[in-house]
């Protein structure tokens, strides 16, 4: 428990600092003090308004996606017991960024919460074709061959929008800097209007702990506990979802953090899920902070679109994992 | 039927195949030209009429498609027969990702002549073939850990190289995009005589090692009591199979899955038998990207559909199925 409480309390530090961090750097470096002091509404300088104006609502989409991608992996770890789960591997990620490229063709410059709601389709059908593979076999697929079975629907979803963006060379360039995940140049709008969806669904998420907890146990278990494991994993297939595609609707299919976040937290936070889903929100928000700060530094004072961080960073990281993962014979 | 003839039969339907695909290549277009006047002039006794279109734009196209699948094709081949592994492939072992982030290095950050492209694309897919191995390595390299870092590894050399797409001035950049997409289009002679060595020189030699590959399918155990040094011919083998599949995406960029998929139907038609599983896999793997390009070319004229897009659009489900027949 105590334990739990600290390491609550170093995510939360790490993610002030990494907060401030975000907000001074960028093309212009711009010292703490006046950070500090554009937050307490000091309009003084072009500094000033920099930091209020573009950098502030750039570090919290960030740190809104980071969370809500962490949750979203957590789900679906918990889920399929499948600690290589994540949205990018099972082609959550990439059906809710073809089903936004299909609505922005569609139907071009519609509010944002219909973008949204198709995102969220798309996430939900990517997803339940994956899972129906998955079970649906004269045997079920093993862990890691489940996961490859994702990735390669991924990669086929993948190529289907780039189809769809040849065919349409329109808006190609606007759309191929979010298709790479990019939190850049969005303003607060946006993010207004799908904050609640995250927080809800990582609020849904905190609620559903007990069950996570229970499904570990292996499905004959937790029924023999009295759950309904159906509704269990309806659940968090759909918060998953949810969270997965708000996210991509607001910043584009960010990969690894939702592998990543969860992973990392479980190897110092036990397995108590509970915990897992409440500190991958603040480490979530801490990596993709993180990455962001490198992609801005990397090439200064030109910049890396925070997805292809993530990847540099993640795709590592999912190394190690599978290299550690053993297989069933 | 014997096995021999039904060899024939097989030959007997992809050589045809084969020369129509060409001939579809070079005689349709925006610009389409008969029958008649694409033979005379591929034979030297045109009108002249058509000398550029097709001697300077499409035969060279054509060609090196048909160069770029059959050695794929083969990559794919060895790597399986090397790993054991109907899933291996160039492309999913990462060793496209690797010779296309070498080549792109050079293209953006470098300032190195053409013709060293293939080289450099081939050093590239070494050090990613090593590495994945390596990485691999556990007791024993299993088969779908071996797959999945390999798409790991394929991520990070993606990551990187959309960052040299980022640094490099616009005009290489523009270039190395569209060799990135994995595409014939704009391939010509000068791209064709870099490539020629490579395939001239690999694939027949993929071939003579059809024994050892045979060998190798037995097991580790039965291969070394047959007198096989394994690590050798492991070894050797996977040199060929990167040579292949570096100097291809040097050439035309990433066009994936056809690794994966000719060298599968290959031997849904002709058995396990390298020595003939070798050039019916070469022959279908040019088949399928000579199609791809045509089809590409033509489905939604004048816009062009890269043909690395299409064999991917296809190559997905096919792993899919793959994964789902065989679900250990």
């Amino acid at each position: 428990m105590n334990k739990q409480v600290w390491l609550s309390v170093a995510g939360l530090l790490a993610l002030a600092a990494l907060f401030l961090a975000e907000l001074s750097t960028g093309s212009l470096l711009i010292s703490f003090t006046t950070v500090w002091s554009s937050l307490w509404g000091d309009r003084a300088t072009d500094d000033h308004w920099v930091v209020a104006t573009i950098r502030l609502p750039r570090a919290c989409i960030a740190m809104a996606v980071g969370a809500g991608m962490a949750v979203a992996g957590a789900c679906l770890q918990s889920l399929t017991r499948n600690s290589l789960a994540s949205p990018e591997l099972l082609g959550v990620n990439q059906g809710a960024a073809m089903a936004i490229v299909i609505a922005m063709f569609a139907m071009p410059g519609s509010a944002l919460w219909l973008y949204n709601l198709s995102a969220f389709a798309g996430g939900c059908l990517a997803a339940s074709f994956i899972f129906a593979l998955g079970t649906a076999g004269r045997r079920a697929l093993n862990p890691m061959r489940f996961i490859l079975a994702g990735t390669a629907i991924s990669m086929f979803i993948h190529s289907l929008t780039q189809g769809v963006l040849v065919l349409n060379e329109r808006t190609v360039d606007e759309m191929r800097f979010w298709l790479a995940g990019s939190v850049t140049g969005r303003g607060m709008e946006p993010l207004l209007q799908t904050l609640p969806v995250i927080v809800s669904g990582l609020i849904c998420t905190l609620l559903l702990g007990k069950r996570m907890n229970v499904l570990q146990m292996g499905d004959e278990v937790a029924a023999g506990l009295g759950n309904n494991i159906r509704a269990s994993k309806a659940m968090l297939f759909f918060v998953s979802a949810l969270l997965a595609s708000a996210c991509v609707t607001l910043a584009g299919p960010i990969a690894f953090i939702g592998l990543a976040a969860p992973h990392l937290v479980r190897s110092f936070a036990g397995s108590d899920y509970r915990w897992i889903v409440l500190h991958s929100i603040w480490f979530g928000a801490v990596l993709l902070l993180a990455a962001d700060i490198a992609g801005k530094l990397i090439r200064h004072p030109g910049e890396v679109p925070v997805g292809i961080m993530t990847i540099l960073f993640g795709a590592p990281f999912f190394i190690y994992a599978a290299r550690k993962k053993e297989e069933p014979a | 039927m014997t096995s021999a003839s039904r060899n024939l039969l097989v030959y007997a339907v992809l050589l045809p195949l084969t020369l129509l695909l060409l001939l579809l290549q070079i005689g349709t277009g925006e610009y389409a030209i008969s029958i008649g006047d694409t033979f005379a002039t591929l034979f030297g006794y045109g009108t002249g009429e058509y000398d550029f279109v097709i001697r300077t734009l499409r035969v060279p196209r054509a060609l090196i498609g048909w160069m770029a699948g059959a050695s794929l094709a083969v990559s794919g081949t060895l790597l399986q027969g090397i790993t054991r592994n109907p899933l291996a492939s160039p492309g999913v072992v990462g060793l496209n990702a690797g010779a296309g982030l070498a080549a792109v290095v050079v293209i953006v950050w470098l300032d190195v002549s053409r013709d060293w492209l293939p080289a450099f694309a081939f050093a590239g897919a070494l050090i990613v073939a090593a590495l994945s191995y390596a990485l691999a390595w556990r007791k024993g390299v299993s088969t779908i850990r071996m797959v999945l870092i390999g798409i790991g590894i394929a991520f990070v050399c993606d990551a990187v190289i959309s960052i040299a797409l980022l640094d490099g001035n616009i005009r290489k950049v523009n270039q190395a995009t569209i060799w990135m997409v994995g595409s014939l289009y704009e391939r010509s002679w000068e791209h064709f005589w870099p490539l020629l060595p490579w395939v001239v020189v690999f694939l027949p030699l993929a071939w003579l090692s059809a024994r050892t590959l045979d060998v190798l399918g037995l097991g580790d155990v039965t291969s070394t009591g047959l007198g096989n040094r394994i690590h050798r011919s492991r070894t050797w083998l996977l040199f060929i199979a990167v040579a292949l599949a570096g100097s291809t995406v040097a050439t035309v960029g990433t066009i994936g899955f056809v690794g994966l998929m000719a060298p599968h139907l290959a031997r849904r038609i002709v058995g396990t038998r390298h020595r003939t599983l070798i050039p019916i896999a070469a022959m279908l793997g040019g088949i399928i990207v000579l199609a791809a390009d045509f089809a590409g070319r033509t489905l939604m004229a004048p816009t062009e559909i890269p043909c690395g897009l299409l064999t991917a659009i296809l190559g997905g489900p096919y792993m899919v199925y793959l994964l789902l027949r065989d679900p250990k």
